[in-house]
């Protein structure tokens, strides 16, 4: 049994932690629906603007032989909600397509994708029809509950985290100084305890290092998760970043108390004349400001790493004609390596960042009065 | 702003929030807890075990502080017990050698007195023994003189003749 949970954290390692540099160079050869390798700049950055997107199906890469393209990767369940109920199949059954040409029939509804999203097709239509904007005229969105890429990595990372993080729990129950993968972990639980939740929050920092420490957690592995070679971009979907963001949001201002109220809305010490004006300001940073900030500033950052990596991939072909096959390859590897050991850096540094910056909030809106 | 709006994805966004839900609520419960009560418990318990190194320490400072006192304590009594031992035996043996003085000059006077007593008795008896040895001699003496009748006579006459009558 012990050798089992040994070789699965094992195996959990390798799975995160190799082939991080060389990740992206599969994905010039990506999927594009023309049936050859993207080649043209236009084809380039559509593709880079495909994969921050959260797609249906994981796709690992692209082959050419025989002048067919050959897919590499694993369908991923698509579940929906729409006019006819619960509808459950996997995403091969679109053929790779996002064009809205694959018509899936399930559950007496019809099914297209497009641009990485799913339309349930309008009654007794059979074809979508586009208006000028191409966007479709004879179809609906259903209640989208798959299993995106993004989702399943979520599940993998929270899989992961409960698996490391649980080890760890039952080691302290025969011993006090944990052995193996968990003495990598106990300094990073010590670090966010010590460094992040005690200094900003005060004494009520126990309540909320549970949340700030899976925050941390999460966010980190999903970054460093994003620079692997299966192209998830977790942290990258501003629907994953807002909803950390608001939950931060919702955590401080469940904690608030008298004291926060009185300095957000009555500033003592300031000119009367002065204080409705800071109410205002002080009011739009809590409310609006501190979550959409959270939010964007780690969406920018992830997503923006992955267009600045891949890009400088790409480099290896936009940059051809100027300085021939082996001169662009090796400036867009030396480049792309370059950038990626910072991406590393990022990605700690944004788990940080946000983590920090919750912690920081939280501990403004419990913060006691000094007593003098 | 609007491709901003368009990344965003409504569902993703649901299914994130009650996946992160769920996701807080297992590791708080199967690994945030026990590791931070752990962690806790054992800071305690270095924090328990150096406090009571150091009142050890406290503890046995304070012991040879005391052991050092005690030793010199019983160093200042033995030093005083010598002093004192030393002073006994002085005072000893000059109580002695004053007795034995004492006793000797008894001795002696009565030594003495018993000779001054042998020697008056002796003396005594010597003069007794002389008395009458003289009054022996004596006798003998006036016996034979006597017995001399003429001589007598003639001493006698001769000693009358010398004493001039006034």
């Amino acid at each position: 049994m012990k050798v089992i949970t040994k070789t699965l954290t094992s195996l959990s390692l390798i799975l995160l932690f190799s082939l991080t540099a060389f990740a992206k160079g599969d994905k010039k050869d990506g999927q594009n629906s023309q049936g050859d390798p993207i080649n043209t700049k236009e084809e380039i950055n559509e593709y880079i603007q495909h994969h921050v997107k959260d797609s249906h199906d994981f796709h690992l890469f692209s082959y050419f032989s025989g002048g067919e393209e050959h897919h590499v990767g694993f369908p991923l369940p698509v579940i929906l909600w729409g006019e006819n109920g619960l509808t459950a199949f996997m995403s091969s059954a679109f053929h790779h397509d996002d064009d809205g040409k694959e018509i899936v029939e399930k559950g007496g509804s019809n099914f297209v994708r497009l641009h990485g999203k799913i339309y349930e097709l309008n009654a007794g239509a059979t074809e979508v029809a586009f208006d000028e904007a191409h966007h479709p005229t004879n179809a609906s969105m259903p209640i989208d509950l798959s299993i995106t890429k993004s989702i399943f990595g979520i599940l993998l990372l929270g899989f992961l985290m409960l698996l490391w993080f649980s080890k760890l729990a039952k080691q302290y129950k025969k011993k006090a100084i944990p052995t193996g993968f968990g003495r990598v972990l106990e300094p990073l639980v010590l670090y966010v305890r010590d460094e992040i939740a005690k200094p900003n929050i005060g004494p009520k920092y126990r309540k909320f290092t549970g949340y700030l420490m899976t925050v941390f957690f999460f966010i980190w592995l999903s970054n460093l998760l994003g620079l692997m070679p299966f192209g998830f971009n977790i942290t990258g979907q501003l629907a994953v970043t807002a909803a950390l963001a608001i939950l931060t949001f919702v955590v401080y201002m469940a904690s608030s108390n008298g004291h926060f109220w009185s300095h957000q809305l009555w500033m003592p010490g300031v000119p009367y004349i002065l204080r409705p004006v800071l109410a205002v300001i002080e009011l739009a940073g809590t409310l609006i400001i501190k979550p959409f900030s959270l939010a964007v500033r780690l969406f920018a950052n992830i997503t923006a790493g992955h267009i600045v990596v891949m890009s400088l991939i790409a480099i290896g072909i936009t940059m051809q004609e100027q300085m021939g096959a082996v001169g662009s390859t090796l400036l867009s590897f030396v480049l792309s390596l370059f950038i990626t050991l910072i991406e590393v850096l990022v990605a700690f540094l944004q788990a940080y960042i946000f983590t920090m910056l919750s912690a920081l909030f939280i501990g403004m809106a419990v913060e006691e009065p000094e007593h003098h | 702003m609007e491709q901003l709006l368009e990344n965003f994805s409504l569902d993703l966004f649901v299914k994130q929030t009650i996946l992160f839900l769920v996701l807080i609520f297992l590791m708080v419960k199967f690994a945030w807890k026990p590791i931070l009560t752990a962690l806790n418990d054992r800071e305690e318990s270095i924090q328990g075990a150096l406090d009571s190194a150091e009142a050890a320490k406290k503890e046995m400072q304070n012991l040879q502080a005391d052991n050092e006192k005690l030793i010199k304590q019983a160093r200042a009594e033995r030093e005083t017990l010598l002093k004192e031992a030393r002073e006994i035996k002085a005072k000893m043996i000059e109580d002695a050698k004053g007795e034995a003085k004492a006793e000797a000059d008894k001795m002696i006077a009565q030594a003495q007195a018993a000779i001054e007593a042998e020697r008056k008795s002796a003396i005594a008896d010597l003069k007794s023994q002389v008395a009458s040895l003289s009054v022996d001699i004596a006798e003998k003496v006036v016996k034979s003189e006597l017995s001399n009748k003429d001589k007598q006579l003639g001493l006698v006459e001769e000693m009358l003749g010398q004493a001039t009558l006034n």
